[in-house]
């Protein structure tokens, strides 16, 4: 099928790439606008390893085609922070040791940054709930739990 | 036979291909109307509907369905409403699990269903994933048509020949297989009024939270009338006449209960698979519904 | 957080919790893994993989996928067989094993779900899916082998030639087992098993291959684990000298003992690209991976135990039985000398015999994942012991205390259980403190009261397991440290790979300390050909043990190296000089020069190349307490709490020690409580996706305790530190049928089988209640 163009904003910035309609989201981002940031770690929806901020909210974006993605804000990993400017949760996932081998941590990041712009003062027992939908083979996730109600208590801090 | 949602995919049986995740080729539209959606989805008799598409793109990645056309319907609004008609619930096809999460309406004129959400999949995927696009996947074990089976909702299905409504009990007719005809959409779920009287429990076990459920109950009870489902236990979810039938015009005591529960274990057939027995799904039936009639009708079962 | 270690010198960064400088890169989408390398010209692989169990291949038509526009190439068996060499055993050589090797693509043969059987070279990786349902296979199918039983009564034989479908079968043992069995007060046998599970690193597998013609030279991206053996491996089946390929290693999402073993792929991708002169890209699928990449544990076990009436364990004999799949891969019979081996674990016990089948059946090939052998043999072992301990009327924290191996005892032979190993020792430990430790972190006493208690239809039960590890050893590991020019820091280039456990932060923290500079100023490069002209890999928890010393050797050799230099420098050629806080002082203290001064002034390269070996391995040992709660009526299971005491001997980096434990407990509860790779009876795979295979997530475990100990250094090694990565897992099955058996204890069921689900424990008591005539 002939490639379309794709506009959308991404990470605050105005960006256009080609699809054909089955190109997934995730490799439409990949591979068509370079950001590797999204990891691929099951391309069936279940790992989380992909999820992208999609006008808001959290979304895996392997179950996406890119031609869905037209007109749309999306917020991926590298629109949280950068090294020398790590967002709060970022610096608190460094904190608390809640990444190993790094190839989960995007898709958390996302996640966890949607939440808690949703949520500010998530129980742990929710952010259990909501990380469930993430899976990581490294951690435990008792370090991400941890990472994420520190961060949600700085950013309120911050925001009182 | 293979199911999607989201993460919630599973294979039973033979595998087709195991090589594959990138979805074949196919085209792609996105109306503005629903009627342009109809015209389109009567042109082309391979074309496919694309609502959420958490169960569906799945299923597309790993080459189990080759749609000519997807007919992506994420952007008719007149499909996203939740509403309130003649005192029942009526939800849209693209109504998103997270739009029920979030609807006081719905927490409201549906206790049973704002609750059960909370089993529905994950939170990345309830932003996404609809009403409409589970009902038509038709998991046995999924928990939104269950609900809108033991609610007797109603599915209303739209096609350029017209449109018909049918109760949950004709729409869906097996594992993976609605009444949807090939030129249809379905367009909205209608549940009738909720009594304000009516007392409900649900139970499932899952082997994770989010799983498909191994096997999932519910009942619904109104004066002079006890509904009993359960789900995960055949080829789609069913109401257990038997077990119902055993309640009638008697009080829901101790003994009632569990001659209620004792059927129903009876009354399913269920599958063994990797997850779990056969013997241990039907075991569960008792245990479960025995639960959902305890704490719905606070009636102390000391078993 | 863990004390400071006391060390024989003062040390600054050995010891402390430094967060990684991994993290910044990770966190903000700056890491480099696999598919985000791209090279110009780039092609895309699919493969073709077998969806029979078990046939013959009369054909493959590929003519229609080869018309499909955007494919470049399909290559089947035709096309390698002139070159084609089995995958070479590189570990555990068990006698026999050589005869069943896996070719990197079938030939006249399918022999499990997933086998490799064409590849698909196209302008898309979309495109080589398209063209893999265009290739016609025509496969005559044959009764597949799923089970011991269907091996040993062959009617049906996997590889013809061979005759037969035991791949291997050895005894070992130590001691006088049927004397101690004559003599014993007690005696119980039983039967249990352990599934087939793996470890599922979150990034698939990977390889990205690139041929240069005018060099002669093939770069492989993608490697892990093990580059330079299979850099190796490679050249030879490519026709090469080592020289002339490079295997590079980028981040890596995760290994467990899977990823980075030489796999079909890794030959098929680099071949594809020589032959094509372009390119050439592979990235394995979810699907792929549960298929392809090496299965593990599988093991099966009829074990007796004999023990005095006071507890005092007189012998143990095993008889094991251990699915290898369909061929013999990489690493061989670990797995199975391992669990033999680690039988009668931490415990002193002098009389242990092993009887080892090894089989074939039409399964995924078996290999190591975290704790190989070790996390099945804990669990029969553990489990035996809790029945001996409740048949005996003693307490089980008891039996455990009478049998582990005194501290007065070490080094403590362990005689020779593996043929291809020499006689065994645990090195150093207190074996019975780390136990004490345990009880004292879970409070035991409170716990074991509540054993068997019913509160509100949820039994409670709590469950004790030891365990000891050897690792740490291997061949020997290279490392290089270069004085960069620019700034006086240290580049320093190690052959061990890194799998996400954060080595570019501890071995920097070694060299730190080892130089007496700062840390930050110090590089790690890992892994890559590139780097080093040997090295090894990472694996067995090796990493710090072989690497680590490797960089305190090559730091020591630097200063010797720089010695002439500083005073040639400084001006006093015949000067001695003394080597503080990194700098060079004249032993006047009159005059001093530091790195960055040295390399400005010094014309050529300052670097050392040094290496460490070792074939002493270091014993981790420790206690896992489970304590859950069981749902009578529905058998579910609720994990309350979970400790793990572990003693590794010297912690580098707490931190990140900490989280080996607390990720290697969860991957074990996945194994305990979740994951199966499950095939039906005609060897068809049940386990496809991640909705089958089931991983722990956030909500299931969320209540664990881990405290890694220093209290007996290894002698093996200058830092004294042993293995840390692979002591939460490994008693965690063991742990979990301990405590599920005693919450079941009023129906005197008990866990013979992992997982442990809910259908199971509701199967048990329902089985129970039916013997016990309620």
């Amino acid at each position: 099928m002939t490639p379309r163009t794709v506009k959308l904003r991404v990470n605050g910035e105005a960006r256009e790439g080609q699809a054909e309609p089955r190109l997934l989201l995730a490799d439409f981002l990949r591979h068509e606008l370079h950001l590797t940031g999204t990891h691929v770690g099951c391309e069936h929806g279940v790992c989380g390893a992909c999820t992208v901020i999609v006008d808001g909210r959290a979304m895996r974006s392997c179950l996406m085609f890119a031609v869905q993605a037209e007109g749309t804000e999306i917020t991926t990993v590298e629109g949280l922070g950068t090294p020398e400017n790590l967002s709060p949760l970022q610096d608190a996932f460094h904190r608390h040791h809640a990444l190993q081998c790094g190839f989960c941590t995007a898709g958390i990041l996302t996640t966890m940054t949607a939440l808690l712009k949703e949520e500010p003062d998530p129980t742990p027992d929710r952010v259990r709930e909501v990380l469930s939908g993430n899976l990581c083979r490294c951690t435990g996730y008792i370090p991400i739990v941890d990472a994420v109600l520190d961060a949600a208590e700085k950013i309120r801090a911050a925001k009182a | 036979m293979w199911s999607a949602s989201g993460r919630r995919l599973r294979a039973s049986s033979a595998n087709p291909r195991a090589d594959q995740v990138k979805p074949p080729p196919f085209d792609y539209a996105k109306p503005a109307s629903l009627s342009e959606a109809l015209e389109l989805l009567a042109s082309d008799d391979d074309a496919k509907i694309l609502a959420g598409g958490q169960s569906f793109v799945p299923v597309l990645n790993f080459r189990l369905a080759s749609p000519s056309l997807l007919i992506d319907i994420n952007g008719l609004a007149e499909l996203g409403r939740i509403s309130l008609v003649d005192g029942g619930l009526r939800l849209g096809a693209i109504v998103r699990y997270r739009d029920l999460e979030d609807s006081e309406l719905v927490a409201a004129e549906n206790p049973l269903l704002a609750h059960a959400l909370h089993h529905i999949a994950h939170y990345q995927i309830r932003n996404r994933g609809t009403v409409g696009g589970s009902s038509s996947h038709a998991d046995p074990s999924a928990e939104f048509p269950a609900v809108s089976a033991l609610c007797g909702a109603e599915y209303v299905l739209q096609s350029i020949r017209g449109s018909r409504v049918l109760p949950a009990d004709e729409f869906f007719l097996g594992a993976l297989t609605t009444a949807l005809e090939a030129d249809e959409i379905l367009t909205e779920i209608r549940f009738p009024p909720w009594p304000r009287d009516r007392r409900w429990a649900f139970e499932e076990i899952a082997p994770r939270l989010g799983d498909f459920a191994i096997l999932g109950a519910a009942v619904l009870l109104d004066p002079g009338e006890t509904r009993i489902l359960v789900f995960g236990a055949g080829d789609r979810a069913s109401r257990l006449p038997r077990a119902e039938a055993a309640l009638r015009g008697r009080t829901l005591d101790k003994a009632a209960i569990l001659e209620a529960a004792k059927l129903a274990s009876e009354e399913i057939e269920p599958q063994g698979d990797i997850h779990a027995t056969a013997e241990y799904r039907k075991a569960m039936a008792e245990v479960l519904v025995e639960r959902c009639l305890e704490r719905a009708s606070g009636v102390k079962v000391v078993a | 957080m863990q004390p400071k270690p006391e060390g024989l010198d003062p040390k600054t960064f050995i010891g402390q919790p430094i967060l990684r400088n991994e993290d910044a890169r990770f966190l903000t989408g700056g890491g480099t893994y696999s598919d985000d390398v791209t090279r110009p010209g780039m092609l895309h692989a699919a493969i073709l993989r077998s969806s029979h169990a078990h046939g013959l291949v009369r054909g493959i038509d590929a003519s229609e996928a080869l018309a499909l526009p955007g494919v470049v190439a399909v290559y089947a068996w035709a096309d390698i067989a002139d070159i084609a060499q089995p995958i070479p055993i590189r570990l555990a050589p068990l006698v026999g094993l050589d005869r069943f090797p896996q070719y990197c693509l079938a030939s006249d043969k399918v022999r499990f779900v997933g086998e490799p059987i064409a590849l698909v070279v196209a302008e898309s990786r979309y495109i080589a899916e398209d063209a893999l349902n265009l290739i016609s296979v025509d496969i005559e199918e044959l009764p597949a082998i799923v089970d011991f039983a269907g091996a040993s009564a062959p009617k049906s034989l996997l590889h013809d030639a061979h005759g037969t479908n035991i791949a291997s079968a050895y005894e070992v043992q130590r001691g006088d087992v049927k004397a101690a069995f004559a003599e014993a007060d007690y005696r119980r046998r039983e039967t249990f098993v352990c599934q087939r599970h793996t470890g599922v690193p979150m990034e698939t597998r990977a390889v990205i291959a690139e041929w240069d013609v005018a060099a002669q030279h093939m770069t492989v991206w993608g490697a892990t684990k093990v580059p330079f053996p299979n850099r190796a491996t490679l050249a030879k089946m490519l026709g090469l000298e080592d020289k002339s390929v490079d295997l590079i290693e980028v981040d890596v999402g995760g290994g467990f003992g899977i990823r980075g073993e030489f796999y079909p792929e890794d030959f098929l991708i680099p071949f594809a690209a020589k032959k094509l002169g372009r390119p050439v890209k592979w990235i394995e699928d979810r699907r792929e991976h549960l298929l392809s990449a090496q299965h593990s544990r599988d093991v099966s076990c009829i074990l007796e135990i004999a023990c005095k009436s006071d507890g005092t364990i007189l012998g143990l004999y095993a008889e094991l039985f251990v699915d290898l799949g369909a061929y013999v891969r990489t690493v061989g019979g670990v797995v199975p000398a391992k669990a033999a081996q680690f039988v009668p674990g931490p415990y002193r016990i002098a009389n242990v015999g092993c009887s080892v089948q090894i089989f074939l059946s039409n399964k995924t090939p078996v290999g190591t994942y975290r704790a190989p052998g070790r996390y099945e043999s804990n669990f029969f072992r553990e489990r035996l012991i809790d029945m001996a301990a409740h048949d005996l009327g003693i307490d089980p924290a008891e039996i455990r205390r009478r049998n582990l191996v005194l501290g007065s005892e070490m080094p403590y032979g362990i005689g020779k259980l593996v043929p291809y190993e020499p006689e065994g020792e645990y090195d150093t430990g207190d074996f019975v403190a780390a136990f004490e430790r345990a009880l004292q972190d879970s409070d035991w006493n409170a716990l074991n009261a509540r054993q068997g208690e019913d509160e509100d239809g949820w039994l409670h039960g709590t469950g004790l397991a030891c365990f000891v590890e050897t690792g740490g050893a291997g061949p020997k590991e290279t490392a290089r440290l270069v004085v960069r020019k620019e700034d006086g820091g240290i580049n320093l280039f190690i052959g061990s790979s890194a799998l996400g456990q954060g080595h570019e932060t501890v071995f920097a923290q070694i060299c730190a300390d080892a130089l007496g500079i700062p840390f930050k100023g110090i590089r790690v490069f890992h892994g890559s050909t590139t780097y080093l002209d040997e090295g090894y890999g990472t694996y067995a928890s090796r990493a710090i043990v072989m690497g680590g010393s490797a960089v305190l050797n090559t730091a020591e050799t630097l200063i010797e190296t720089m010695k002439p230099l500083a005073a040639e420098a400084l001006g006093f050629p015949n000067e001695a000089l003394v080597w503080k806080a990194g700098r060079f002082e004249t032993e006047s203290g009159g005059s001093s020069i530091g790195l960055a001064e040295l390399a400005a002034a010094t014309a050529q390269e300052i670097r050392a190349d040094g290496s460490f070996s070792s074939t002493r391995r270091t014993a981790s040992y420790g206690t896992h307490v489970a304590h859950v709660a069981v749902d009578r009526r529905t058998g579910k299971i609720r994990l309350i709490d979970y400790y793990v005491v572990e003693d590794v001997g010297r912690i580098i980096n707490p931190l990140i020690v900490h989280g080996q434990a607390v990720g290697g407990v969860v991957q074990g509860l996945g194994g305990a409580f979740l994951e199966n790779l499950a095939y039906d009876e005609n060897g068809q795979f049940l386990a496809g996706s991640f909705a089958d295979y089931l991983m722990p997530t956030a909500t299931d475990f969320p209540s664990i305790h881990c405290t890694s100990l220093e209290l007996s250094r290894a002698p093996s090694n200058p830092l004294g530190a042993k293995g840390a990565g692979e002591g939460g897992t490994t008693a965690a099955g063991a742990a979990i049928g301990n405590a599920v058996s005693a919450a079941l204890r009023k129906y005197g069921a008990e866990v013979h089988e992992l997982p442990v689900t809910p259908s199971k424990v509701w199967s048990l008591i329902a089985q129970a209640k039916a013997a016990a005539g309620q």
